[in-house]
């Protein structure tokens, strides 16, 4: 059979043999490492070497933190996503472009703008410093680094959700009466909750494997700010089988998310019955 | 069958008087309509139809206008009045049903009464009510993906009538219909909107929808009214393209030049009978039949000779209807109906350059509803209070 002609006798004619070389290649350099660190693993210690102290206080963090920026992400990014898919004002794909710049920001130089805008001395940090508020270095700076990466990952998922759905249903809702309030609660938001819901998972996934960002602006203290990553990276330079370990543990969530989520495809358009 | 109509309130029958411009499309509107007309748009697509509605619904703010429903203002550009669409009491039915797909039929219609203050059951009785009368009682329970398209738009309907809407606009509801289920629905539109006398727009393609529901008709065409009065008056003497196209006739205009003869737009004199004075805008109308179709220009008697490229031939039984394409120059298509045989001797076929005659008996020439200039023969304003 040649690679062309699929088992249920379709013919792909924009699918040409050659092109299975370059996407294998690519397949095996997801897959390889993966399988690599499989091999590693000491699985005799594997659940001691999870359990340590340290790597429990990781993982809570983690979780914790996450689940807090996801819940930030849902509460600033679902308005954020509304007006940029159904708003119409002068600039707003200026406003578009900025909000998606962490995005493609290198997290690094996210966590040392963070750092410039809520540190001590930073553009609001200082003012925060006369309410005796400081946030650089606490667990809410790791928060808020979650969320300023992730923000963008919810609000382009759930916009494209909220384009792909249209705005007949809100036409419809209004013209029967519906406020705008309403027309939100009983018809846009039930309409495109599995959007949200796969960009809640996206923001909660990239909020646990945040790492230059957090440990810019939030360092790396056990139990306050040192999540899972940084106990990787840290773990990396005196107990790699940990390292290993936590890893393993990281990908195993990561895989469950996007399990979870592979029903609905993750950021694609939301489809929906007539 | 004759629905039982939920008897709420008493039926209301607003007026409607729009006068909008929006710029973007270069559409501008000027209609009045009494309590309980029906009316009409007929129109070629993107003609600015579904413009004309969304303007009336709030869909879509004017850039200079006002309208007015009933008493109340609803729009006004210069006083600065706009109200939303939540608050005007217009209920729109589209091409597709568009219920909501997560709530049940009954929670569809039930929407708008909820939203109007009435309690859950009160909604629900009434969304019952709603549904009897268009005969969708049984589908009650169901969810919007279990119906077929003409089950979902006579929902749509229930919804839509629910909110005792004082207007009521339908933008080509049986379009997305197959068929069998259009008529049916049709029937039930005509019923609910003739016995209880709604003020409606429809919008539609389709001939038979006006024929079927509306009293008044309007044509639109490149954002303008162009003709507007009862669907008789329209027909019987078309003045657009459009609408002789639908009456199935061939339709020149032009200005006067000398008396029982039109010089077109694009510089030809067409020869016909009637009329009005030398330098008024007119129409020249023929039938399709009163066309014939020559190879070389004809040198006997018929007046009137033009040259075209066969477009297409449509078969209609024996007939054959030979389609002209539109001259570059600005002439119209035309359009001639021979029999087959003749198709068959001359040998035509689409390309083919080839000469349509017509008798300067067949052409009727009409007056143009008011100023058409040639260079501008759409722009037809139609502000007419007393239509017939």
């Amino acid at each position: 059979m040649r690679p062309g002609l699929r088992a249920d006798r379709r013919v792909a004619p924009g699918l040409p043999a050659w092109i299975y070389l370059p996407a294998l290649a690519g397949t095996a350099l997801v897959v390889i490492p993966l399988a690599a660190i499989l091999l590693r693993i000491d699985w005799a210690h594997f659940i001691p070497l999870i359990s340590s102290e340290a790597s429990r206080a990781a993982l809570l963090l983690s979780v914790k933190t996450a689940t807090a920026s996801t819940a930030l992400c849902v509460l600033l990014g679902v308005p954020m996503a509304l007006i940029l898919a159904r708003g119409t004002f002068p600039g707003l794909r200026l406003v578009r472009s900025l909000v998606l710049l962490p995005l493609v920001l290198p997290p690094v130089v996210g966590g040392i703008a963070l750092l410039y805008a809520f540190g001590r001395y930073g553009l609001l940090g200082r003012y925060l410093e006369a309410f005796d508020i400081r946030i650089a270095f606490t667990t809410t700076a790791v928060v808020l680094a979650q969320t300023f990466v992730s923000l963008p990952f919810l609000v382009v998922s759930f916009e494209g959700a909220l384009r792909s759905s249209g705005n007949q249903y809100e036409s419809v809702a209004a013209t029967l009466g519906g406020r705008p309030s309403t027309v939100l609660r009983t018809v846009t938001l039930p309409l495109v909750l599995p959007g949200l819901l796969s960009g809640a998972v996206l923001a909660f996934a990239r909020s646990l494997g945040e790492f230059g960002a957090t440990l810019t602006f939030a360092g790396s203290l056990q139990g306050v700010t040192r999540t899972l990553p940084l106990e990787i990276y840290l773990q990396r330079e005196t107990d790699p089988e940990a390292a290993i370990a936590l890893s393993l543990l990281l990908i195993l969530v990561a895989a469950a998310i996007v399990i979870a989520s592979a029903s609905r495809r993750l950021a694609g358009p939301v489809r929906q019955s007539r | 069958m004759t629905p039982g109509v939920p008897q709420v309130g008493p039926p209301r029958m607003t007026t409607l008087e729009l006068r909008a411009r929006v710029d973007e499309r270069n559409a501008t509107f000027d209609l009045e309509l009494d309590g309980g007309d029906v009316l009409a748009v007929l129109g070629p697509n993107g003609a600015g139809k579904s413009t004309l509605l969304s303007l009336i619904a709030g869909l879509l703010t004017p850039d200079h206008g006002r309208i007015k429903l009933g008493d109340s203002v609803v729009t006004d550009t210069e006083a600065g009045i706009f109200v939303p669409p939540h608050a005007r009491g217009v209920a729109m039915l589209s091409q597709q049903a568009l219920l909501f797909p997560h709530m049940t039929v009954t929670a569809n219609v039930a929407y708008g009464p909820r939203r109007q203050g009435r309690s859950r059951s009160a909604a629900r009785n009434m969304a019952r009510q709603w549904l009897d009368a268009v005969g969708a009682g049984h589908l009650a329970d169901r969810r919007p993906g279990e119906l077929s398209g003409g089950q979902a738009q006579r929902i749509a309907i229930a919804r839509a009538l629910a909110i005792e809407p004082s207007l009521l606009l339908l933008d080509e509801p049986m379009a997305a219909l197959d068929v069998a289920a259009a008529p049916s629905v049709r029937r039930l539109l005509r019923d609910l909107l003739h016995t209880d006398q709604r003020t409606a727009v429809i919008v539609t393609h389709d001939l038979l929808d006006a024929l079927a529901i509306a009293n008044k008709v309007i044509v639109v065409e490149g954002g303008r009214i162009i003709e507007s009065g009862t669907l008789r008056s329209v027909l019987a003497a078309p003045r657009s393209d459009f609408a002789a196209r639908m009456a199935g006739m061939n339709l020149l205009t032009g200005v006067v030049g000398q008396p029982g003869a039109i010089r077109t737009s694009w510089g030809g004199t067409i020869f016909g009978t009637g009329g009005p004075a030398p330098g008024n805008s007119a129409v020249a109308m023929f039938s399709p039949a009163a066309v014939s179709v020559h190879l070389e220009p004809p040198h006997a008697s018929p007046r009137n000779v033009l040259r075209t490229t066969i477009a297409e031939l449509q078969v209609h039984g024996t007939a054959v209807r030979v389609c002209g394409t539109a001259h570059p120059d600005g002439g119209p298509a035309l359009f001639a109906d021979v029999t087959a045989a003749a198709v068959a001797d001359l040998g035509l076929i689409p390309g083919q350059e080839v000469y349509f005659a017509i008798k300067a008996m067949e052409v009727r020439i009409h007056p143009a509803l008011s100023a058409a200039g040639p260079t501008d023969r759409r722009r037809v304003s139609t502000r007419r209070k007393n239509t017939p």
